[in-house]
């Protein structure tokens, strides 16, 4: 579907011009002919993507566009059915995954307290005790929940542990992060909260894939925009020009707020 | 009807008189199927866990039948367990036969397989929930397997439970390797079946209470537990 293949991305402009060795960053993304089937449907259909190592890519789309399994797929937790996922040209699998961080929409704790949470993560890592502890500190600190470092997890209010999932992410300190729709229907003092502990994770260098079908926050977040629309790329272009002119029939129904079958 | 009152009378008289016979086989049986739970839970609990982490093929075979060992008759392990430990068996060498260790043997392996089917099940749950996360964080197989058992652990204490209350009321397989021998391998549920057949109602009638209360404290205690566990959101 040569219509399909998108447009390459302008390089945003604080970035700098990119270099040859850019494609060789963990952050960038790279796929082809992927392609996902479940019982003989087609859920995800993508010729060609190429993502920019560091930028904000927000992935938006109606739902069942196959937001969702795009993330899943790119990080390698789902096989597809054909095609290729690259990152910094290493194939997608276990050694890219080891680089990377996904935090579900729905955040996904273990029974216990909220320090442990990011303990059983910080365990396997390098570092002494008292360093491990010190960085426990400093995640929570980030995130608000420093004065709760006890409490069990599962008590707490859905901003706060999906605060603490995005903790827990950042404690593997990865090069690439994936959020899928991580603040749908939370408070707004959780919704910014996690807005600008992302732009920050960015601004350190950290490649960010967010979905979202919230047009507010993708404009807030975004230095590219990829729409998903059953299932294919309609669309990939730096934020100012998508959202200012969509070429797509669908982005264009979809930022205009009307419903997009 | 007057045999029966009698026999409470006696019974309750035995216990509040502390008879040193009858908590001689009480803390025999205690300990005998404290041991096997322990045992049971050790060898148990992983085999659950690896059932739930590894997709490896014939795990639905494996499965169904560590389940169908849930129902495997006390009297043919038991038999099983006396072939194995008698004289000419091949563990005759042991000489454990007629002892609490061959009754701690046979109960382990009376219900390791229901600690291993129910832990599985208690534990799928929690992988279904814990599985992509995991993966995502690449937590090692061994890793992930110790994380559900911590987690899954109110459910397990449960599946322990259900594991204990089998093994302290079974009579067949104990009754077999260990014989019922006084002050050696004599144990609440065959001093019953004994004192039953001998007409001393009072002795068995006063096992029968203490065997039902340990029963019912066990499941009280099960509830209890749960209860708090679901307050912290950790069940």
């Amino acid at each position: 579907m040569p219509d399909a293949a998108p447009l390459i991305p302008q390089k945003n402009p604080e970035a700098g011009p990119p270099t040859p060795r850019d494609r060789l960053l963990p952050g960038a993304l790279r796929l082809e002919r992927l392609s996902l089937q479940v019982a003989g449907k087609t859920l995800v259909d993508i010729a060609k993507l190429s993502l920019e190592p560091r930028s904000v890519t927000v992935v938006m789309g109606p739902n069942g566009a196959g937001k969702s399994l795009f993330l899943r797929l790119v990080h390698g937790l789902i096989p597809p059915t054909s095609g290729w996922v690259s990152w910094g040209e290493v194939a997608c699998g276990e050694a890219t995954r080891s680089t990377q961080a996904m935090v579900f929409q729905k955040p996904v704790l273990l029974r216990r307290s909220v320090s442990a949470n990011i303990d059983f993560v910080l365990r396997h890592r390098a570092g002494t005790k008292a360093e491990r502890r010190a960085r426990r500190e400093e995640l929570l600190t980030r995130v608000g929940l420093a004065g709760q470092a006890e409490q069990p997890a599962r008590l707490l209010s859905g901003g706060e542990q999906q605060r603490l999932a995005l903790a827990r992410a950042l404690a593997t300190r990865p090069k690439v992060l994936l959020l899928d729709e991580p603040t749908a229907s939370l408070d707004p003092a959780s919704v910014q909260m996690i807005e600008q502990i992302v732009l920050a994770a960015s601004a350190e260098e950290t490649k960010v894939i967010f979905v979202t079908h919230d047009v507010g926050q993708a404009r807030r977040l975004a230095d590219d925009v990829a729409f998903l629309h059953h299932g294919q790329l309609v669309e990939h272009r730096p934020a100012a020009a998508f959202f200012n002119s969509p070429t797509s029939e669908a982005a264009n129904a979809y930022l205009a707020g009307r419903i997009v079958l | 009807m007057q045999d029966f009152a009698g026999a409470f009378g006696l019974a309750f008289g035995l216990i509040a008189s502390g008879d040193p016979d009858l908590f001689e086989i009480v803390g025999l049986s205690m300990r005998v199927s404290l041991t096997a739970l322990l045992l049971s839970c050790l060898i148990g609990f992983p085999i659950g866990a690896l059932l739930v982490v590894r997709k490896f093929f014939g795990r639905g075979i494996v499965i169904a039948l560590v389940n169908s060992m849930m129902g495997f008759p006390p009297v043919v392990i038991g038999l099983l367990v006396y072939l194995a430990l008698s004289r000419a068996g091949p563990m005759g060498w042991l000489g454990l036969l007629y002892s609490p260790t061959a009754m701690i043997i046979a109960q382990t392996l009376l219900i390791a397989p229901i600690v291993a089917a129910l832990s599985r099940q208690v534990l799928e749950a929690l992988q279904a929930e814990y599985d992509e996360q995991f993966r995502s964080l690449g937590v090692s197989r061994g890793s992930a397997m110790l994380a559900l058992i911590v987690d899954g652990r109110y459910g397990l204490v449960t599946v322990a439970l259900a594991g204990f209350g089998r093994a302290v009321a079974e009579v067949g397989a104990v009754i077999i390797v260990g014989g019922n021998i006084e002050h050696l391998t004599r144990v609440m549920t065959t001093a019953i079946a004994l004192e039953t057949s001998k007409g001393d109602l009072g002795m068995a009638l006063a096992l029968g209470i203490i065997l039902m209360s340990i029963a019912v404290s066990v499941n009280l205690g099960a509830s209890a537990l749960r209860a708090v566990a679901e307050r912290q959101a950790y069940a």
